[in-house]
Formats: structure tokens, sequence, C-alpha cells
């Protein structure tokens, strides 16, 4: 093969396909992409450090920045291990209705990933539908706590708040849209052929490479592999509810987007088991003012994000604050196998997999 | 895989690596603790005899208030049998050093780079130990315990 001198492209980190701050620094012979050095930290807020400087109830409005277009679910993630490690109860009502915000927040964020996919490529049109849809969440999400992206409505033991009336039918009326919404993207984006070819045996994942690669979520699933903790290691109540876990096949950036609007149908499908089995009765357990687990306990505490395996490991010393908080973000170990993918494609592919792999920046550099 | 399995497995491994590797449990977790210089030994045994294929988190904590050490700790699933361990090990303070996992598992390549960036543990036979998170330039390693927050 005919080769050229190689020279460097910088992608990023101003720049609209990048996720809010990625720079990626392609290494081109020709139109070939040889290398991909990924250069990140530009949102880097230490928020491990200011953890360890925070109580434990001060942190969790900085849990719920993490992953900014799913809020609930790093909060979920966050309350659930202090609650771990205290064992504190969750009253039935509470857990109902953390399921229900937590699908809501992976649905808003799904809606996001292929609204934002479509505008990479160049299909305006099939982003102002997402975002349209997207509208709605927010809306759900402002009733109850007054915030649309980054609700700090997660409490130790349950919520701020009960919901307000006017939810419960919101809802509803949400979940009975998903089938229009999702035949909607299928017909204009899954079937537009232009986006076929940019997406199609594009950024070929192997099942192996990504289990390798601690690869998790929907593209680990787009890769073929059944691996969903909300099957795998059900936390909260989430084995009282029927879904099905979608895979991809070939691992490519197609089946990646496949997975993820197939996963929105389903989520739906838990929206409305939970809406319909909601109890009454109590939101919030009591929980002391003062929350100090004992010294020298440590807890390694995963959820299924909408992005992959969320961790958080905490360890504390018995002091109101936590002594070490370590935050497994999926974002940024899904970022390793972009070089990967990269290689051997052109270079609008690097555009492509960045928005397949769905990185979301705040989570990646924390 | 049952529980008896993974009685069996840790009366294996305790017989393989013999007095230094120390095992014990949690609510959560089954903890193998091991000496740095059999970390890289027994992490290829649990991959490729047990099938612990994902690394799910590799991190460190500074305990220089308590022991004076660092711990390193990384939290080990075994996708098809579903099943968890965890390993740890402590490498003092004054010199921190240890061999990287990375050719066991893949993974721990940017997880090291992050501990080296924050924690400013080296990681032996890393393919590329350079910084990750903060500047290039950056001088200090945020996540050490004397590491002072400014304006605070």
């Amino acid at each position: 093969m005919l080769q050229t001198d190689q020279y460097h492209i910088n992608i990023g980190p101003i720049h609209p396909s990048t996720h809010g701050g990625l720079h990626v620094e392609a290494v081109m012979d020709g139109e070939m992409i040889v290398d991909a050095i990924v250069h990140m930290g530009y949102v880097h807020r230490a928020v491990e450090k200011i953890a360890e400087s925070r109580t434990y109830m001060q942190f969790i409005p900085y849990a719920s920045r993490l992953d900014y277009l799913a809020s609930h679910l790093p909060t979920l993630g966050y309350v659930q291990t202090v609650e771990k490690m205290l064992d504190i109860e969750v009253p039935e009502r509470a857990e109902y209705i953390r399921i229900i915000m937590a699908e809501f927040s992976r649905i808003a964020s799904h809606i996001l990933f292929v609204g934002s996919l479509a505008i990479d490529l160049g299909a305006t049109t099939g982003f102002t539908y997402c975002m349209r849809d997207r509208e709605k969440i927010m809306d759900l999400f402002e009733m109850t706590s007054g915030q649309r992206m980054i609700a700090s409505y997660m409490r130790f033991g349950g919520f701020a708040e009960d919901l307000p009336e006017e939810f419960i039918p919101a809802a509803h009326s949400f979940i009975r849209n998903i089938p229009q919404m999702t035949d909607e993207y299928y017909g204009l984006l899954a079937g537009n052929e232009i986006l076929q070819a940019r997406l199609k045996n594009i950024g070929v994942l192997s099942a192996e490479d990504a289990i390798n690669y601690g690869i998790t979520g929907p593209n680990l699933r787009a890769s073929g592999v059944d691996y969903d903790l909300r099957k795998a290691e059900p936390y909260g109540i989430y084995d009282r509810f029927e879904f099905k876990v979608p895979l991809g096949e070939t691992g490519d950036n197609f089946d990646r987007f496949m997975v993820r609007i197939r996963e929105i149908e389903q989520s739906g499908k838990i929206i409305e088991q939970a809406l319909d089995q909601l109890p009454e009765g109590e939101i919030r357990a009591r929980v002391p003012r003062v929350l100090k687990p004992g010294k020298g306990l440590e807890v390694y505490h995963r959820i299924e994000s909408s992005k992959g395996e969320l961790g958080y490991y905490m360890v504390s010393d018995g002091g109101e604050k936590p002594y070490r908080l370590h935050v497994r973000a999926p974002s940024f170990i899904n970022l390793m196998v972009l070089p990967l993918i990269s290689r051997g494609g052109n270079l609008q592919d690097i555009i492509a997999n960045i928005a397949a792999l769905d990185p979301v920046l705040g989570e990646a550099d924390r | 895989m049952s529980e008896y399995d993974s009685e069996v497995m840790l009366q294996e491994l305790q017989e393989q690596m013999g007095e230094k590797l120390v095992i014990y449990h949690d609510r959560f977790f089954t903890f193998l603790h091991t000496k740095p210089g059999d970390l890289l030994a027994l992490s290829r045994i649990l991959r490729e005899k047990y099938g612990f294929n994902h690394l799910a988190d590799l991190t460190a904590v500074d305990y220089v208030e308590y022991h004076g050490n660092f711990e390193i700790v990384y939290h080990l699933y075994s996708i098809p049998a579903n099943r968890k361990i965890v390993i740890k090990t402590r490498i003092p303070w004054d010199k921190p050093e240890i061999d990287s996992v990375f050719s066991v598992w893949p993974t721990a390549d940017w997880q090291e780079r992050e501990v080296y960036d924050l924690m400013g543990i080296t990681f032996r036979n890393h393919p590329n130990l350079i910084r990750i998170l903060m500047p290039d330039d950056y001088v200090g390693h945020p996540l050490r315990k004397d590491f002072k927050m400014e304006g605070r």
C-alpha cells in the first residue's frame, strides 16, 4: 500500500461533535486513520477530591452533575451506595418512584443519543424530532423537583417530596406515545440510506475486545454480550419487572444505534409496570441528619446507567465525610476503545464513532 | 456458579499462593489481600483459570494517616459466571510502585493512568504511563491526602 507522510488532525476540544470537550488527535495517512490519540480532562472538576471535603448529604448535587444528560442515574447510584453502607431501608413507594425516574432518565439520555448522532452526521431534522420528544421528559422532571436537567430530587432513604398529582397522567401519556416515537426514529433515521452508509460496518468492536477493554452498557450489548446489571445484579427492585435486554450482532455503530432505540421501548415497559404497581405510603425513610458510617467500612456499588456500569467505591473512616470516593465512570472507560475502532477508517468515521460510543464528558473527566 | 464452587476456588487459591494470601469477607465481597509481588501471578490465575474477565474498577486509596501505605483495589467480575471478588494490595507511601495488570486486563490502561495521574503511583511495564486528566505539565498528585486545596 502506498504510504505518505503522516500528519495530525486535531478534532476538538471545542467542537459540537465532541459532546462537551474532548480532544482527539487523529494520525492520518492520506485519508486513512492510522491512530487516534485521545486527550481528555477539559471538564475535570475534581469531584473525587471535592467529595472528601463535603458531608455525604452535600455531595448529592455533585453526583447529579456527573452525567448531566441523565441526572437521576448517577444520583441513584450515589444514594444507594450510602444507603448500602448505613443499611438504610427505602420505603416501597420511593423504590418505585426511583425506578420511574431512573428509566425516564435513561430514555432522555438515549433520545439525546439518537438526536446528537443524527446531527453529527448532518441530519438536522432528526435532531429536532428528538429534542421535541426529550422535552416532554424534561417537563416531567420539572414537575417533580422544579429542575429540568439536573434535578437533585433523591435523598438518602427516598425522595425530597412526593410526586405531584399531575405527574402520573403525564407519565402515562408519554409512555403511550413511545411506540409512535420510536417508529418515527426507525423510519426517519434507521431506514435512511445515508445514515446506514455512515454507520454500518463502521467502528466494529468484537465481543472479546469489548470485554477486555471493560466496555459496559449498550456498547457492550451491541457487540452481542448479554450483560445488563439490572438483570445480572438487580439493585433496588429491578427484579420485579419484566423486560428484555436488546442485543446487537456485529458490534458496529449501527448496532449501537439500534440497541439504544430498542432500550427506549424496554424502559417504557418498565415504567408502565412501575406506574401500575405504584403503592401508596411514605416516600422517605427516617435518616439521621448527620451520617457517620462506621470506621473502615467500604462499599463498591454499581448500577446500570444509560452509558454503562456506573460504580461508586466509597471508604469511610468514621467521620462525617467520605475518606475516599471513587467514581467508576462508564463514559471514561468506553472511550478507551475509540482508537481501536477508528484505526483503518476514514476521518469522518471518528465523528460517527464518538457519537455512537455516547460519552458524556462531565462523567468521563469527573 | 454455586456457592460451593467459590469455596473450592478460595481453597485452591490459598493452597497455590500460600501464607502470603489473606482471604476475608465482609457483607458484600470476598477480599484477596496479596503482597504486591504476587499481584500479577494472582491476576493471571483469576483471569485464566477462574474466568474473571471483567476488571470493573481499579483505584487506589491513600491511607497515609492510618498505616502509611497506598492500598490498590481491583474489583473483578466474571461475566459468564456472574461472580465477584476484590483484590487488595498495599505499597509503601514513599516508594509507590507496582506491576501493571495491563497484560491481563487491557482495560487497566486508562484506569492505571488515572491512578498515576491523581495518586502518583507508578505502574511498571505500563505501555503509556502519562497523565490523563490533569495537564501534562502539572506538578503534584491531587488525590493524595497531603495535597492542600487552595482557597479553602
